[in-house]
């Protein structure tokens, strides 16, 4: 009789759970409201399964308890009830697997004319590309990467000179223009998903995959990445922000082409205008720093800035050494000239002019002293 | 009703291959280490699995501490974390659960309830065991090399799993993989043996149609694990060649921390499928043991014959074949042609129906039964409950539009734990409780048991239920810290915290669990031979426990199926498969029928 009691409690708790408790899919910002439907079906039909064979289990447990004076039915088949079971459930299936299939061709078919830009995912980090005044992206190579060179363009390819080049986590996007993504990666699986768009697709090395949605709400969206990627991987966060055409088009001109960037006019643009500290505190979010290096003082992959300038530290081979602005600038350029104690060598050597060098290590130095108080 | 049983006949026909002879060994070693008897491999097997099992679970415990409270722990970083993560799951799907239903259950059982002495290749048998052993001995050794085990996630994807970047990149995969491989070989020594025991070994009368659903569980899983291990052992050696010898099967060109590499062409999609096209069928192999043990202790304790037994063994065998068709719902948004998607979610729902047949018939053997709520029987009816939960999720993640939102969150999570861990784990549970008496002789603690399973049952739903709402949130899996977004409230934190909380309960009353083992092993009732009074036959040896060979003097002869509880007219309300009909007294009491 408990054991009954307490299964219908649970599917009472269920569906009270499901009906009162304030986590479920985040407001829809984008176009898959299909999406949405298909799970609010399957929901549906699920649910009332869950609650109609749970009960009908307790209601069993109850009236068919154990009495010793009683045998139990013989019945060893049933072919009626076997089939008709059988039939119902083949509905049921089919009412849940039809519509999803439908939305499902909707989601692997972009629209002809979606706008196309491409996402890049590396450890851990996330750059994006757009196709410039041709609509056309030019062509890369893996091959072709080096840190001047992080998109891995095609120099001889007159298609990507114009081409809009974003290092940084954060994509701004037009509101109700569907999108294309065109998605790579530059080392291992990544998967880049925001959770108010509904939809996600893995990047994988090696070739390019694609996903498409119409962003239909203005706002700032996270990023995450999920597919595991290592270490970082819970830090591989990106930002979204869904603008108006004109205020996305202003957005876009703020960053180089890659003819631009071959003259030499590149990051420095997005800095403009701001203090040595400030400066260095946006090119930490450019160069992903903040994915390994935390700066509230929390756990991260490498050593927190938090406090680190001036601090002693040991060194994998024994060693200790004081944190000062040398310190810090061969550990930038030469990453694992001199590890700190309990680390793993992997901050990639990152190629930075001497103006963006000063910037950041006097962010570390000055910039995180009022957070840490 | 005229004939008094369900396929139950006087005559049974000759052997057709003459009863084998038993290896008698000579040596304590050989009778206790190397030992042949498959009773005692099952023990071997059994206890080894839940060892390293335990420390899954505590590794799970850890997981929860850094997920429930996050910056408490300082010993919890994020390469840690994932280690936990990956070393948890591929322990608790290959080492435990594998282990555990077909070398620990499918040893003990098979011979016992197909009424045989023994495996028909005991030498193999023994090697299987160290094989087994020799796996966990090198999976183990690899959280005690530089760089700490793997934490490539139990699906080990390329590249990153051989990469800087992935804790455990020099040696943890290394040894991780050459452990599934030596894990592998013994299984197939093992596998076999199950196999051609089921098909040869069987008394005579034990027709395949007269069989417990119990043994057609192992024994199909053991067919889908002959199949589907070696896709596993082919990408593992592969990967081992990609690292070790600079081979390019699944890498691609690639800079990997500011570094180009030397490989090129290779493919990361390629591993994904042969790792899902044993990782599917792997499910089954942990879920097709536990329908068929779940099947026979509901039809013992609601003194009723399982419901529709003919389709529920059809059932396996569709579920088993499927399993070989579904794998790429796993990879819907894996970047592989999206066209796949339509195919193999079309074949994942189709699995649903077999499936769904097989809960309708549990509970449809419950319905006008006579039910004894034992502690067998508790975690039995836990069992449907909770995969009832499990099963009906899936039905949201193989339907490939739903999984766009759901995929890689902590929907995922909750679905496959309800599914494949709570409910294969309810099940062992409740047939370690069944079977224990029959290993030991003595009976468990009805007590404890009934506390273990409350706290197990109620704690695992307070765990799981709730993590799917963060999933549908779009919390995702596999995070060392959920903290910085603006999408996931801060009460969602306070849920992690409860989830958690409830999960040291869980983990806590396994102690319960452990403590009875060791207790009742000595302190015990004494069971007797047929404590349920169930019809198989392992019910039926001549000692219990059963010596070596099994069955003393003569082997049992089979007249009836598995299955003839509470039978109109018979005196008794069972009456055990090597029961001829002629020596069943009719009773005069008709009015049941």
């Amino acid at each position: 009789m408990v054991f009954a009691v307490v299964l219908i409690l649970l599917v009472i708790g269920s569906v009270l759970f499901h009906f009162l408790s304030p986590w479920y899919l985040t407001p829809l910002a984008s176009n898959w409201s299909t999406i949405d439907d298909t799970l609010g079906l399957t929901l549906w039909i699920t649910g009332i399964l869950f609650v109609v064979i749970n009960l009908f289990l307790a209601y069993c447990v109850i009236k068919f308890r154990y009495n010793k004076d009683k045998r139990a039915h013989y019945e060893p088949e049933n072919k009626k009830l076997e089939i008709w079971l059988t039939v119902g459930t083949a509905i049921g299936v089919a009412a849940m697997l039809t519509p999803g299939l439908y939305v499902w061709a909707d989601f692997v078919n972009p629209p002809k004319d979606a706008d196309v830009f491409e996402i890049v995912g590396k450890q851990w980090s996330w750059k994006y590309r757009f196709p410039g005044d041709d609509g056309i992206l030019g062509s890369v190579d893996t091959r072709h990467i080096t840190s001047d060179n992080p998109f891995g363009m095609n120099s001889d390819d007159p298609n990507g000179q114009d081409d809009v080049l974003i290092s940084s986590g954060e994509v701004h996007l037009p509101i109700d223009r569907p999108v294309k993504l065109l998605m790579r990666s530059d080392d291992v699986l990544h998967d880049f998903a925001v959770a108010e768009f509904r939809v996600k697709m893995d990047m994988v090395p090696g070739m390019v995959t694609q996903m498409w949605f119409t962003p239909t709400k203005l706002g700032e969206y996270d990023v995450l990445c999920e597919e595991l990627c290592g270490v970082g991987h819970y830090n591989m966060r990106g930002l979204v922000v869904v603008d108006e055409e004109n205020d996305f088009k202003t957005w876009l001109n703020t960053y180089p082409t890659y003819a631009q960037t071959l003259s030499g006019e590149g990051a420095a643009a997005a800095t403009e205008g701001l203090s040595l500290v400030e400066q260095g505190r946006e090119l930490s979010k450019l160069y992903a720093c903040t994915a390994c290096h935390s700066i509230d003082g929390s756990t991260g992959i490498g050593p927190t800035w938090q406090g680190l300038f001036g601090k002693t530290e040991t060194l994998a081979d024994g060693t200790t050494v004081v944190v000062d602005a040398d310190y810090l600038k061969e550990s930038i350029l030469n990453p694992n000239a001199k590890m700190v104690e309990g680390y793993q060598p992997l901050m990639p050597p990152t190629v930075v002019t001497d103006e963006e060098l000063d910037a950041l290590i006097a962010y570390i130095k000055e910039g995180l002293v009022e957070k840490s108080e | 009703m005229s004939t008094i049983a369900h396929d139950a006949d006087d005559f049974v026909a000759p052997a057709e291959i003459p009863e084998m002879e038993l290896y008698h060994p000579k040596t304590w070693l050989g009778k206790y280490v190397f030992s042949q008897d498959a009773k005692v491999i099952a023990i071997q097997y059994a206890v080894t699995a839940m060892g390293i099992g335990f420390i899954a679970l505590v590794m799970s415990m850890l997981m929860r501490l850094q997920l429930g409270f996050p910056d408490s722990f300082d010993f919890i970083n994020p390469s840690v974390y994932i280690q936990l993560v990956t070393m948890h799951g591929m322990i608790m799907v290959i080492y435990l659960l594998t282990a555990l239903f077909l070398g620990g259950f499918g040893n003990y059982l098979i011979p016992l309830m197909v009424g045989a002495r023994d495996m028909v290749f005991p030498y193999l048998n023994m090697l299987s065991f160290w094989m087994y052993f020799l796996a966990v001995v090198v999976l183990v050794a690899s959280f005690f090399v530089p760089g700490g085990p793997t934490g490539a996630g139990w699906t080990l994807y390329p590249p990153q799993a051989i990469l800087q970047g992935t804790p455990g990149a020099e040696w943890g995969i290394v040894l991780m993989l050459v452990s599934l491989a030596i894990f592998i070989v013994g299984f197939t020594m093992g596998g076999l043996n199950y196999v051609v025991t089921v098909l040869q070994a069987r008394t005579r009368g034990m027709t395949l149609m007269r069989m417990p659903l119990t043994v057609w569980g192992i024994f199909m899983a053991t067919v889908l694990a002959l199949l589907a291990f070696p896709a596993l052992l082919v990408s593992a050696i592969m990967m081992l060649f990609d690292m070790l010898l600079g081979t390019s099967f699944f890498m691609p060109a690639i800079v990997s921390m500011g570094q180009p590499l030397d490989h090129t062409g290779g493919n990361p999609i390629l591993f994904q499928h042969l790792f899902w096209f044993f990782g599917h069928p792997e499910v089954y192999i942990v879920a097709l043991p536990a329908f068929g043990i779940v099947s026979d202790l509901l039809s013992v304790n609601a003194r009723k014959n399982i419901f529709g037994y003919r389709m529920m063994v059809w059932a396996i065998i569709i579920i088993g074949a499927l399993s070989f068709v579904v794998w790429a719902h796993h990879m819907y948004v894996s970047g592989m042609n999206p066209n796949f998607g339509f195919f193999f979610a079309t074949t994942t729902l189709i699995i649903a129906v077999p499936t769904a047949i097989k809960v309708y018939n549990w509970v449809l053997t419950l319905w006008r039964g006579n039910i004894r709520l034992n502690v067998p029987m508790l975690f039995a009816i836990g069992f449907i409950f909770t995969f009832i939960n499990g099963g009906l999720t899936g039905l949201f993640l193989g339907n490939v539009t739903i999984d766009l939102p759901l995929s890689d969150t902590m929907f995922v999570v909750a679905h496959f734990h309800m599914v494949m861990a709570v409910s294969p784990v309810l099940v062992v549970f409740g047939a370690i409780y069944h079977w224990y008496p029959k290993i030991t002789g003595r009976m468990m603690d009805e007590t404890l048991g009934r506390w273990h399973f409350w706290i197990t049952f109620v704690g695992t739903y307070a765990i799981y239920y709730p993590m799917h709402y963060l999933g549908f949130l779009g919390v995702p899996r596999r995070y060392y810290s959920i903290e910085g977004t603006n999408f996931i409230p801060e009460s969602a934190m306070s849920l992690n915290a409860g989830i958690s909380i409830a999960a040291f309960i869980v983990g806590a009353a396994q102690l319960i669990f452990i403590y009875n083992l060791f207790i009742s092993y000595s302190r015990g009732k004494e069971a007797g031979g047929n404590p349920w009074e169930a019809t198989t036959l392992e019910w039926q040896t001549a000692d219990t426990p059963p010596k070596h060979g099994n069955f003393g003097k003569s082997l049992p002869l089979v007249y009836r199926w598995a299955y003839d509880y509470s039978v109109p007219g018979a005196e008794k309300d069972f009456i055990p498969q090597n029961v001829p009909p002629s020596s069943v007294e009719k009773g005069t009491d008709e009015t049941n029928q």
